[in-house]
């Protein structure tokens, strides 16, 4: 590649969501080898243009070229992933919330195609150096903001990237953190002197740092060039001035810097939050340990701290979200009880991490909010639109908090937390991610609230300007809080020249020795050692089907069954339980019928005419009927299910021989069962008129007479568990492995893990095999298990070819893990792909699949549907081999239709499934 | 417990629904087409069962008997040799095979007393039953008419008259109909609001709740009330439009009184569905207690063999289940048209495992929470 040629070069890119433009005819070129930052507000187009250039994202109108080839071209894209390395925005949205840190690197190193050594080696440097080692074990869903972060980044750099991008990837993240995270991408740069980078921030001190900057607004670049060149055009200091003075007129009408006035003295010594050592353990973890403090009535009280230091805990504890191990945590004077509503009243809260309706829109958010905090509904209204205002929100009041980037939600939020007027304010984090304009803006509404209307806030941040605008500060580290006081009192007791150096000395004091920069001792080793496998993944990446790749998400999905005992223990232990209770309690041989008669003869004729069904084990008699009356009554309340009417003269006129009529009533509610009353009525009827015939009571007696011999083939004692075990188990290797796969895709759309599969070189076909492997191994496990129920427990003899029976087995859990991740394809939702699973395995298993009535008998789509699904087959299958002493030879078409489906249903799987975002 | 808050929080449950296309058509499947197929499915009584005759006889009597079994009841015979039988009989082409052994007509008029084999496939169970009392009447009536004609006293026979009440022609489709009808009310409510639940908690919006003014009681009742409204009129349209409109399902009572019924079942539902969100911890988890609860649920109800015929300790077992009176219920109702003073004790039972599971899963939703 010529070293002049831009690293991604765009075209008139456009880029529509709905109705809104989030790209407007871009064009532009990123210079190669460079560190290149996006900066602009919130919603600029930032996100969409990383993500388009990662071919994340779907090209609607223009081209996007980058590392030299069309981003629409899938060849292209398909060379190009292992040479691209995306971090989303978001805190560890791309990472797997069960799996450890380690097990997260490395399934992205086996996604890459690293041996083992190579995969220990970088992930054991990665993790050193961004000081994550210590917690390698630890899953990520317990790391705080800012170690996710960390921890995205050394998935995005494992494979050695020639481009690398991240969407604001220290947002959220301390500022030591932060410096060390900066250090980090130094030293690679270092390392790897090709390598481009790409970073959206929000940050304009780490801005100044980048070689080239590209200012976006509104779907369009304002500006391109160095922070110098950037600074000289605006004749501003700094950039953040530079910044606001290249935006649209209409935009930084009225920005100035925030001022806030000090707190008149004396003011207000009221204590509106007051804490007492208070402490909180998470087993023998220490999150929060004896914090004190008070905060006045209309103070602004800031929370600083490195990320996973207690500040969200202490927040939490605050709010009564959590109960404190121990000490105590007052508001307005009285303890804190979770259970006092009007309490709840006076205090807004706003969380790190977003969590307001998806599926409601703005406006609909802030109603609901409203509403719930009990507000006069007339008011509302106005109250909505003036947060909308006031958060810049007006223009986004119908559109989704999903499809918003990540500073407006924070907005949004934000303006939820106030809505209702609360006396407390606490805001953990709210301005990570938010542009400096809208924090300014944000600052200035804290400001009035706390000085005119005596607000009190308690706010955490990372950055270093805000924590100089509050009252006062509180440093924590490690769930202690180091120091209390004014800024300027701790710049002035560290001597040092801002609050950040001083902030960084205190933690660095906390923290003991700083940390090691371990990136420079390990280059040497680093730079012998990778450009050969970086040559081999790049040649595994070209290959359409790499089982190394799939194997890696073969692995990962059975950590995560591994993590999730109570799943693969309701999988495996609940299907025996299942099999027993149906097994035992569906039988199908109907007995204990109920029955009464209408004796209006009552002679020894008709008693024995009744004995005949009431000695039989199928009928129990109840109470003799009365009369008409009764015997309606009787049998629309469901208690009978047969009623008998002898008629009067029934014992003489049959002596005499004169026609005699008995009636019998059914129930036909349930027509199954009186189908079989039928049948056993009249085989009992015949029986006893063969008997009275032989006894004598018509002379030409044999003459006539024959006898039917009954065989029940198979099952000779009609024991209905024999019919029913091998039935059971084809419904059950069919609905748990379904529902086992159903949500493995739609759970990673859901909570954003989706975008790996977009961004590595995995194929659709690996992603999907990759996921199906471990089920269908998780059933062959079920399917041996419950084999061995039904023949030891249940004892139901097994008398076919048992390798036969197994082999088909192996095919059926194959299709029914294909059927979930069939269903996970199309689905958007995890609720969908439940009901969906629910729906579509268990009613045609259980009605189509000739476990009751037989395929045969089947009319219109049932009977198709019969015809094709597998688990019809499997029954086939499952009832030869076990009842009837089958094997191959007699069976080998059932396993056709067996082995198309999960081929077909895998391929039509992989046909729905985007291997990019739209 | 404000009601401003419940139905506030309840129109933001519809609110969510309505953004799911796929899952309203799902919805909607399950109580159109899914229904419509599995009652059409159903066979008319014994439908088409599959019967094999071994005529080793070839006489006029057993022609007579081979010709008394034809569709719909029956498929025309196959006509097949000894040996033919047990390999058909294995690969279950055969459900009956009926085996007329040779000299039956010389020694039924010679009053020896010959047998008829009947083979039957007892792997099948339904047809088994069912088809082996039927085929034995067929086959003596065709003989006894057959010696009819060869004597002049006949016999009077005593003569069983049977009818069936309340769906005179054991018209399976309608009982088809009314069970899936009950399965996708209870599989639809268990879903909707156990899941809503598990979505809010992964999403983290129920955090975000209990620092507002709401309490466990109403955000739970705001889930019963929006989930249960949305599976009561789809169950309730479906009932008219499917099943008295396309189905043509006559009904015997009030449908009001089946809807009022639907409502009660529904609160004991969507409380279980609660429970079970609260019990499970993600949505995988969800899933599978999900099969374990629906699957009993749906096979030992009774509502697809007699709740009679099960073992003591199953009915004990599924006595506490709503489904088990739901689906007496239903046909009490809908079939035999029994009114209030029929079904209140199943009513009072529905309502007493509500109240139950509602009191429940509020103790362990509220535990959740914490």
């Amino acid at each position: 590649m010529n070293a002049e040629a831009p690293v991604a070069r765009l075209r008139d890119v456009t880029l529509v969501y709905g109705s809104r433009r989030a790209l407007d005819a871009v064009s532009l070129e990123l210079p190669v080898g460079r560190m290149v930052g996006l900066i602009g507000p919130d919603g600029v187009g930032k996100s969409s243009l990383l993500s388009l250039v990662s071919g994340a994202r779907v090209v609607q109108t223009g081209v996007v070229e980058a590392l030299g080839g069309d981003m629409s071209d899938s060849d292209h894209r398909q060379r190009s992933y292992p040479r691209i390395a995306y971090m989303p925005q978001g805190l560890g949205k791309n990472l797997y919330p069960t799996l450890s840190v380690f097990e997260n690197v490395d399934f992205f190193g086996r996604l890459f195609g690293h041996d083992r050594l190579e995969r220990e080696r970088r992930i054991g440097e990665l993790l050193e150096s961004t000081g994550l080692a210590p917690f390698s074990g630890r899953p990520a869903a317990k790391l705080s903001g800012g170690m996710k972060q960390k921890l995205g980044l050394c998935c995005a750099l494992i494979h050695d990237p020639d481009l690398l991008i991240l969407d604001e990837p220290t947002t959220g993240v301390d500022p030591l953190s932060r410096r060390q995270f900066w250090e980090l991408i130094e030293g690679i740069r270092r390392e790897r002197r090709g390598m481009s980078v790409i970073v959206a921030t929000a940050y304009m001190e780490e801005a100044e740092r980048f070689d080239h900057l590209i200012a976006m607004d509104a779907g369009q670049v304002l500006a391109t060039g160095s922070p110098a060149e950037l600074k000289a055009r605006a004749s501003a200091a700094t950039l953040d001035a530079a910044f606001i003075a290249l935006l649209p007129e209409a935009k930084r009408r009225g920005h100035e810097a925030v001022v806030i006035p000090p707190r008149a003295e004396g003011a207000d010594e009221v204590v509106a939050i007051e804490a007492e050592g208070l402490t909180m353990r998470f087993g023998d973890f220490t999150a929060v340990d004896h914090v004190s403090f008070r905060i006045l009535r209309g103070e602004i009280f800031g929370f600083l701290g490195s990320n996973g230091c207690g500040k969200s805990t202490t927040m939490k504890m605050l709010t009564g979200l959590l109960a404190a191990s121990e000490g105590t945590a007052r508001l307005f004077g009285s303890e804190v009880d979770p259970r006092d509503m009007a309490v709840r009243r006076r205090v807004g809260y706003m969380s790190q991490a977003f969590s307001l309706y998806g599926e409601l829109t703005v406006r609909q958010n802030l109603d609901l909010h409203a509403r719930l905090f009990s507000m006069d509904p007339a008011a509302i209204p106005a109250r909505v639109d003036e947060m909308a205002s006031r958060f810049g929100l007006v223009d986004v009041m119908d559109a989704w908090p999903d499809a918003l980037p990540l500073g407006v939600r924070q907005r949004l939020s934000l303006a939820v937390a106030m809505i209702h007027g609360p006396e407390i304010l606490i805001l953990d984090e709210p301005t990570s991610g938010v542009d400096p304009i809208a924090r300014d803006n944000f600052w200035r509404i804290l400001a009035e609230l706390s000085r005119k209307h005596g607000v009190t806030i308690f706010v955490s941040t990372h950055f270093m300007n805000e924590a100089e605008l509050c009252d006062r500060i509180s440093l924590m580290h490690a769930g202690k809080v180091l120091i209390s006081d004014t800024p300027a009192e701790i710049t002035r007791s560290r001597h040092a020249a801002d609050l950040e150096e001083a902030f960084v000395a205190y933690l660095e004091e906390a923290a003991g020795a700083p940390p090691p920069r371990s990136a420079e001792a390990s280059s040497a080793q680093s730079e012998a050692g990778s450009p050969a496998p970086a040559r081999a993944a790049a040649t595994a990446a070209r290959r359409s089907f790499d089982p190394r790749r799939m194997f890696a998400y073969s692995r990962r999905e059975a950590l995560e069954l591994r993590r999730d005992p109570i799943r693969a223990a309701l999988a495996i232990i609940g299907s025996m339980l299942l099999m027993f209770v149906i097994g035992y309690g569906v039988n199908m041989d109907v007995e204990n019928l109920t029955f009464a008669v209408l004796d209006r003869d009552d002679t020894v004729a008709s008693r024995n005419y009744v004995q005949q069904i009431s000695g039989s084990r199928y009928f129990t008699e109840q109470q003799p009927l009365v009369d008409y009356e009764e015997l309606d009554r009787r049998m629309k309340d469901g208690g009978l299910s047969l009623a008998l009417e002898i008629p009067p003269n029934f014992g003489k006129n049959l002596d005499r021989g004169v026609h005699v009529e008995i009636g019998a009533w059914m129930d036909g509610a349930m027509p199954s069962r009186a189908e079989t009353v039928r049948g056993y009525v009249q085989g009992m009827h015949a029986s006893w008129l063969a008997e009275k015939s032989r006894e004598g009571q018509d002379p030409g007696a044999s003459f006539g007479a024959f006898q039917t011999a009954l065989r029940y083939r198979y099952n000779p004692d009609v024991r209905s568990i024999v019919a029913m075990a091998p039935a059971v188990i084809p419904i059950l290797l069919l609905m748990i492995p379904a529902m086992l796969t159903a949500l493995s895709v739609v759970r990673e759309k859901e909570l954003g893990s989706i975008i790996n599969f977009y961004v590595t070189p995995v194929t659709r076909l690996e992603f999907l095999l990759g996921k199906q492997l471990p089920y269908v191994a998780v059933a062959m496990l079920n399917f041996a298990l419950l084999t061995a129920f039904a023949t030891f427990v249940f004892r139901v003899p097994f008398t076919g070819g048992l390798a036969f029976y197994a082999a088909a087995a192996v095919l059926y859990a194959c299709a029914a893990t294909a059927m979930g991740l069939l269903i996970s394809s199309f689905m958007n939702s995890q609720i969908a792909a439940i009901f969906g699973t629910a729906l579509l395995t268990m009613i045609p298993a259980l009605q189509f699949s000739g476990i009751i009535e037989p395929v045969s008998s089947l009319e219109g789509a049932g009977r198709f549907i019969g015809d094709v699904f597998p688990a019809t087959h499997f029954v086939t299958i499952s009832r030869g081999t076990f009842s009837k002493g089958l094997g191959f030879d007699d069976l080998w078409r059932s396993l056709v239709p067996l082995g198309i489906a999960a081929p077909v249903m895998i391929g039509l799987a992989s046909a729905l499934l985007r291997k990019q975002a739209r | 417990m404000r009601l401003a808050n419940v139905f506030n929080l309840g129109i933001k449950e519809l609110r969510g629904l309505a953004r799911d296309p796929m899952l309203l058509l799902l919805v909607v499947y399950s109580f159109s087409a899914s229904i419509y197929t599995a009652s059409r499915a159903m066979p008319e009584t014994l439908n088409r069962a599959a019967i094999a005759i071994v005529d080793e006889d070839q006489s006029p009597v057993s022609n007579r008997i081979a010709g008394a079994f034809y569709p719909p009841l029956f498929v025309f015979p196959q006509f097949i040799s000894q040996p033919e039988m047990d390999a058909r009989m294995d690969a279950g082409l055969d459900t009956f095979a009926l085996d007329i052994p040779p000299n039956f007509q010389r020694d039924l008029l010679a009053g020896r007393v010959p047998t008829i084999q009947l083979n039957v496939d007892a792997t099948r169970m339904t047809q088994a039953f069912s088809g082996g009392g039927y085929i034995q009447s067929i086959v003596s009536g065709e003989v006894s008419a057959f010696v009819n004609r060869y004597r002049t006293a006949t016999t009077a026979p005593v003569e069983l008259v049977l009818r069936a009440r309340f769906n005179p022609d054991l018209d399976k489709r309608w009982f088809g109909a009314i069970s899936n009808l009950i399965q996708s009310v209870t599989m639809l409510s268990i879903i909707l609001t156990g899941a809503a639940l598990i979505r809010e908690r992964e999403h983290g919006t129920i955090e975000h709740l209990l620092v507002m003014p709401v309490t466990a009681v109403e955000i739970m009742l705001s889930k019963i009330w929006s989930m249960g409204l949305v599976v009561l009129l789809a169950s309730a349209a479906s009932l008219v439009f499917v099943v008295q409109g396309l189905l043509a399902v006559p009904i015997g009572g009030s449908v009001a009184l089946f809807v009022a019924a639907t409502a009660l079942h529904l609160f004991a539902t969507t409380s279980l569905g609660v429970f079970l969100a609260t019990v499970a911890g993600s949505m995988p988890q969800f899933g599978m207690l999900l099969i374990m609860v629906m699957l009993p649920l749906q096979l030992l109800s009774g509502a697809m063999t007699p709740r009679e015929s099960m073992p003591e300790i199953i009915q004990i077992i599924m006595y506490p289940a709503p489904n088990t009176h739901f689906v007496m219920l239903a046909q009490s109702i809908l079939f035999r048209g029994a009114d209030l003073g029929v079904v209140w004790p199943q009513f009072l039972a529905l309502f007493a495992i509500g109240s139950i599971l509602f009191a429940l899963s509020l103790r362990r939703f509220r535990a959740f929470l914490r």
